[in-house]
């Protein structure tokens, strides 16, 4: 660190020899170039790096710049917003305070913490200001009726104008879904040229020496038949130090920075173990990845197995690149073998698991699975794999006989609710609470029961009362519902218990769309009064709201409860008894 | 926004001309290939090339009809072929099958692949293998930056985080090099260099070397600075749920390109609609870094005044009319347009938010973050995993919570991965696997003062005591990097003051005033020093990697030095952005944001799924 924070990058500044073409005319020209430029443009990209400089010359021209600049218009000054932003800031003030104000006597949980800021719950004040605000602007003016779409169009933010790339590809796979379903004999090119084989045969032996320079456009200008084009190959334009290239003569140092610039290199002359490694170690000190990834496909090429893995050992940035590059050309085996030769037993074997995902046919996958049990997974993850393998044995039989019954139609349950997707393949909790919805009475020693499920894969307490509640509260039981909260004590009394939070039980009942009547009762359960207010209050179970505030002797807010109801309802005239109920020491 | 906001904001240069560059490379490219050909489009690569070109740019280059990448074999009929690609193996090895596929049939075609940004030598050696080098041309686009706005600028390049970070493959970082290199030589020269993690010191030496490669031209520098900061410098920030109103979009709607695609809910029509948000937008302009309570007051005072607006066309005579109808009739529809746009937006975003508790999910992170009831956090999260919400967002708190505990307790971590699994499926293994290996959920490790400690004490009572003990102490002793980051930075404000949203006094606010984004402090915290002085105690918990250099003689007093480019490699969050505005408006500095692509926390976490390798 030391080291480079004493190290000035210097940027000389001086002024190269620059011939530079304003774009304007560069532009200008590519219109009228013929082949012959392009030839020319062309092999001046053929050097990679170089058409990037290319393309910055041009435009480090100052003149230029400002050109363009004023042609792109400008958002006004920053200093006037801010001044009318301030400007604002009262009115914006008093708006705000407007919507929020009713919400301040709702109980939120900002309370108990500072950030007395901004609720998303109970949104209904705020959803309900907002809509005003719409319906005003809706209903400003009768000039809105005169929008045409077009207009809408040349304020250029329909993001998608008809055009556009994107939408155009979307026409085009549309027309070709056409296309497809007409009988698709390959048409047969008649100006296809016997050539065309023997053309592949040109490709150059040494992959670095790589680019298409030469190779590529001989090809192209044979069959074009422009042999004119060849004046402008490559390697006529460049300096002669580049030349080198030919005879191969670099250094493991030049090398590596003609790989740097995506520049063709022979790699073959580094035939040393120790060279190779020089050359692998200072394109690791180059920090590129795409030379390293080079130099390893080389290596890979040229030394065995042993040699290469016991090397890659020590140089870790190397071997995460050698086994990225290992996972994106997907040679698996290789891979694995390479894990197992590090000891990196239990990567290889989440690698060879993973691979149940290519096998569709789910018994071939439990199989498959099954032979997974004998990998060395590390930590928990061997339970988690045979967990996988008897839950998808498991579905298997559940969905033979499931499938079985639903077409034999004998179970009502499966003609009221007919299952919408096969149970194969789906997690866990999902498996439950299907069985939960279709099983739930079984007796304990078939698959399908949910007791026998939860035995099997130890689930917890809670998350077997979540996913049952859930299923049976689906199914509008509510009878079922109410037992699961059933207990009686030694006494015989029964009391209604959950593992779960009776403001949870409410939540999945709501979400199930319980009828408020069920809702009541367990909203009654929760226990903290504050709580059970805001539930009661969301969920409209008056009642609940009124007794609460009766028995926390809340006159305030009993009375301000009594806007909210209906006028002349039952809820209306039970508040009114209270209030005037002399007997209640209210503390307001 | 902030009434301390400066008023001598420099002015930023103009990026459009980066999109001019790309444009004129890509058409030169094209006519490498003279004639009449198909194009054969990257999916990921449509929108960016829809930010800078259009069906007409390409038609007027020869291109008769464009295609999606779809691996599948190909319909087109051309006999020339033009592949636009990202540099992946996979994509080049379903070319070679198609050309390999065209000499089996005897057909003769001419193919050529423009790679952008760059091409890899693995994927050359794809097509050598394939038996296909020499048959196809290769090139390269360079279109490494695509500016978003006029102070965003993107590389589109969603896989740098998990190339980088996960597999540890630096291809891209000569990649980000040469696009700094790029911003250098338009605007340079930089006199400034700060940077922080391990990718950043990297890039910063492959820019450096190609500086010294070629050659600058003397020129009135336009940007002075520039800060480089790794993505896993700060993992907090992208796990946070966004607020600020673009954020919030994005964590919604998904923002893509600077376009973000409105369904019917929003439209109240049967079709979505595609909108551009930008600072072109005058609506979005000035909501976009608001906290997102502020929004709606926004939203109805600009009715309002739209309103009188209108209004004041009655009682005009011809004349006025006529200049009214002329002058502002145009601007006042398009304005009432955005606002019914983005009130629909928000009603929309108010529904959704409702409907999953958001409430709760922000208290908990806020309880995290603040290292506040910690055991009440961990029963919300596992219920929340119970009832199989959202898989994304139980992975999100499960992370949070590592984070910012330093790791789970081996307890919790047992028994929140296996109830993971079992909701959400157990081929998470290997999601499980990759989020240890990046570091974003992992098991405490029980520390060797502490099995001193223990065993002490464990001499002491019997068994069962002590291992109630081994969690309390454990407790104690977990020194959280995050909470001494916390209180050495002062991340979270003091709990007993009130934060009024409307005022912001400090980045903070963009997380409703309970955290202020870690990447953002460190960058103004080095701003302010001028350097890394003081901060030690912090870099050491980041786990260092910083550095600050000095290069060109700076033009002290220009605004050049004012104009600071902050580049994210990995990708950063509109939340991010918007705090640095306000940071820039506070300070009266202007910040443009490089970023390899705009992230948030679901595509943080799909990234490191395991299901698209």
């Amino acid at each position: 660190m030391t080291q480079l924070n004493q190290q000035v990058f210097s940027m000389e500044t001086e002024a190269g020899p620059f011939c530079l073409s304003s774009l304007a005319t560069v532009t200008k020209e590519r219109r009228l170039s013929g082949r012959r430029k392009s030839g020319l443009k062309a092999a001046r990209s053929a050097n990679g790096s170089g058409s990037v400089r290319f393309v910055l010359r041009i435009h480090t021209g100052r003149t230029d710049r400002q050109r363009v600049s004023t042609t792109t218009p400008r958002s006004p000054a920053h200093p006037e917003a801010v001044t009318s932003n301030s400007g604002r800031k009262t009115e914006e003030q008093r708006q705000v305070n407007k919507m929020m104000k009713s919400k301040a006597d709702e109980e939120d949980y900002w309370n108990s913490s500072k950030y007395n800021a901004f609720t998303f719950d109970d949104a209904d004040d705020e959803l309900s200001a907002l809509k005003e605000t719409k319906k005003a602007v809706n209903s400003i003016g009768p000039l809105l009726a005169e929008d045409d779409e077009e207009d809408w169009e040349r304020v250029s933010w329909s993001g998608e104008p008809v055009g556009s790339i994107s939408w155009s590809v979307k026409e085009m796979a549309a027309s070709n879904q056409r296309a497809d379903r007409e009988p698709a004999f390959p048409k047969i090119s008649t100006e296809t040229p016997s050539l065309s084989k023997s053309q592949s045969g040109i490709s150059l032996s040494s992959l670095f020496k790589g680019k298409p320079k030469g190779g590529n456009l001989q090809t192209f200008n044979d069959v074009l038949g422009d042999s004119s084009l060849r004046l402008y190959t490559p390697e006529l334009r460049k300096p002669k130090s580049e030349y080198k290239d030919l005879v191969s003569d670099w250094s493991a140092e030049e090398t590596v920075q003609r790989l740097q610039q995506g520049k063709g290199v022979t790699l073959e002359k580094f035939r040393s173990l120790q060279d190779k490694l020089l050359l692998l170690d200072l394109a690791v000190a180059a920090h590129d990845g795409n030379a390293i990834t080079a130099v390893l496909i080389y290596l890979k090429r040229t030394l065995c197995k042993d040699v290469l893995f016991r090397e890659l050992e020590s140089r870790q940035t190397a071997l995460r690149h050698f086994i990225h590059y290992l996972t994106e050309s997907r040679e698996q085996r290789l891979l694995l073998e390479l894990l197992r030769a590090l000891g990196r037993t239990e990567e290889a074997a989440l690698l060879q698991y993973k691979d149940y995902k290519n096998i569709a046919d789910e018994n071939k996958r439990r199989d498959f699975l099954k032979s997974c049990l004998s990998l060395q997974f590390g930590g928990e993850d061997g339970n988690h794999v045979q967990d996988h393998y008897t839950l998808l044995e498991r579905q298997i039989i559940i969905e033979a006989a499931d499938r079985k019954a639903e077409r034999e139609g004998k179970q009502e349950v499966f003609q009221k609710f007919p299952r919408k997707a096969s149970i194969l393949n789906m997690p866990l909790i999902t498996t439950l609470y299907y069985c939960c919805f279709y099983h739930y009475n079984e007796p304990e020693g078939t698959f399908s029961s949910p007791l026998n499920v939860r035995q099997t894969f130890k689930i917890s307490e809670k998350q077997y009362f979540t996913t049952a509640l859930a299923a049976r509260a689906k199914l509008k039981n509510w009878a079922d519902v109410d037992a699961m909260f059933n207990s009686r004590n030694w006494l015989g009394f029964s009391k209604k218990k959950s593992p779960l939070s009776f403001q949870r039980v409410v939540d999945i009942l709501q979400k199930n769309s319980a009828p408020t009547r069920v809702l009541q009762e367990y909203v009654g359960l929760v226990s903290d009064a504050e709580l059970r207010i805001g539930l009661a209050q969301k969920h409209k179970c008056h009642d609940i709201v009124i007794n609460t505030y009766r028995d926390m002797k809340d006159r305030q807010q009993l009375a301000e409860y009594r806007k909210k109801v209906e006028r002349g309802s039952a809820e209306e005239r039970k508040i009114d008894e209270l209030l005037s109920n002399q007997q209640i020491r209210w503390k307001n | 926004m902030a009434h301390s906001a400066r008023r001598d904001s420099p002015e930023l240069p103009d990026l459009s001309l980066l999109k001019r560059l790309a444009r004129d490379q890509l058409i030169y490219l094209l006519e490498q290939l003279p004639g009449k050909k198909d194009l054969f489009i990257e999916s990921d690569l449509m929108s960016p090339l829809d930010r800078i070109a259009n069906v007409s740019t390409l038609k007027q280059h020869e291109v008769d009809k464009l295609y999606k990448v779809e691996h599948k074999p190909i319909v087109s009929i051309s006999d020339q072929i033009c592949f636009l690609i990202r540099p992946r193996i996979q994509t080049v090895k379903w070319i070679c099958d198609v050309v390999n596929a065209d000499k089996a049939a005897g057909k003769f075609r001419r193919y050529k692949i423009i790679f952008t940004p760059q091409k890899f030598y693995a994927c050359e050696a794809v097509l050598e293998e394939q038996g296909v080098f020499g048959d196809v041309t290769t090139d390269e686009w360079a279109f490494y930056l695509l500016p978003l706005d006029e102070d965003i600028i993107s590389l589109e390049l969603p896989e740098f985080f998990r190339d980088n970070f996960l597999a540890g493959d630096q291809r891209w970082v000569r990649t980000a090099a040469s696009a700094l290199h790029l911003l250098h030589s338009l605007f340079g020269p930089f006199s400034k260099v700060y940077g922080i993690g391990r990718c950043s010191k990297m890039t910063y030496e492959s820019w450096r070397e190609q500086v010294e490669q070629g050659e600058q031209k003397a020129r009135h520098a336009e940007i002075g600075n520039v800060f480089l900061i790794d993505r896993d410098v700060d993992f907090i920030t992208p796990l946070c749920s966004q607020v600020v109103y673009e954020g919030l979009v994005d964590d919604i709607f998904r923002i893509k390109c600077g376009c973000v695609e409105f369904g019917p809910e929003v439209t109240s029509s049967d079709k979505s609609l595609k909108v551009m948000l930008n600072s072109q937008d005058k609506v979005f302009n000035e909501i976009r870094n608001e906290h997102f309570s502020n929004v709606f007051g926004f939203l109805s005072q600009k009715a309002r005044n739209l309103q009188t607006a209108y209004d004041k066309r009655r009682g005009m005579d011809i004349q006025q009319m006529k200049t009214f109808v002329s002058e502002e009739l145009k601007g006042l529809k398009q304005e009432h347009r955005l606002l019914s746009l983005h009130i629909s937006a928000s009603e929309s975003i108010m529904k959704k938010k409702t409907k999953q508790d958001f409430q709760e999910l922000l208290k908990t992170e806020h309880c995290l973050l603040e290292g506040f009831e910690i055991r009440e956090c961990i029963s919300f999260i596992e219920e929340h995993i119970n009832r199989q919400v959202s898989m994304i967002e139980s992975l999100r708190l499960l992370c949070l919570l590592s984070v910012t505990e330093n790791g789970l307790l081996p307890k919790d971590f047992k028994s929140l991965k296996a109830q993971y699994l079992q909701s959400y499926g157990a081929d998470h293994l290997l999601t499980f696997s990759n989020l240890k290996q990046l570091g974003l959920l992992v098991e405490q490790q029980p520390g060797e003062t502490l099995t001193v400690m223990e065993s002490k004490v464990g001499k002491l009572v019997n068994d069962r005591t002590a291992g109630k003990l081994t969690d309390a102490f454990s407790s104690l002793a977990k020194k959280s990097h995050f909470r001494a980051l916390s209180r050495k930075l002062n991340l979270v404000p003091k709990s007993d003051e009130e934060y009024d949203l409307r005022v912001p006094r400090d980045m903070a606010y963009i997380f409703s005033g309970a955290y202020v984004p870690l990447s953002c402090k460190i960058i103004e915290q080095v701003l302010e020093r001028d350097g890394w002085t003081g901060l030690e105690e912090v870099t050491r918990l980041i786990n260092g990697h910083e550095f600050a250099v000095t290069g060109a003689d700076p033009q002290s007093k220009s605004d050049a030095q004012r104009i600071i480019l902050v580049m994210f490699l990995g990708g950063c969050t509109f939340s991010e952005i918007s705090a640095l505005r306000f940071l820039g408006k506070e300070k009266g500095y202007k910040f443009i944001v490089v970023t390899t692509a705009i992230t948030n926390s679901s595509r943080l976490l799909e990234a490191l799924l395991d299901n698209n390798v």
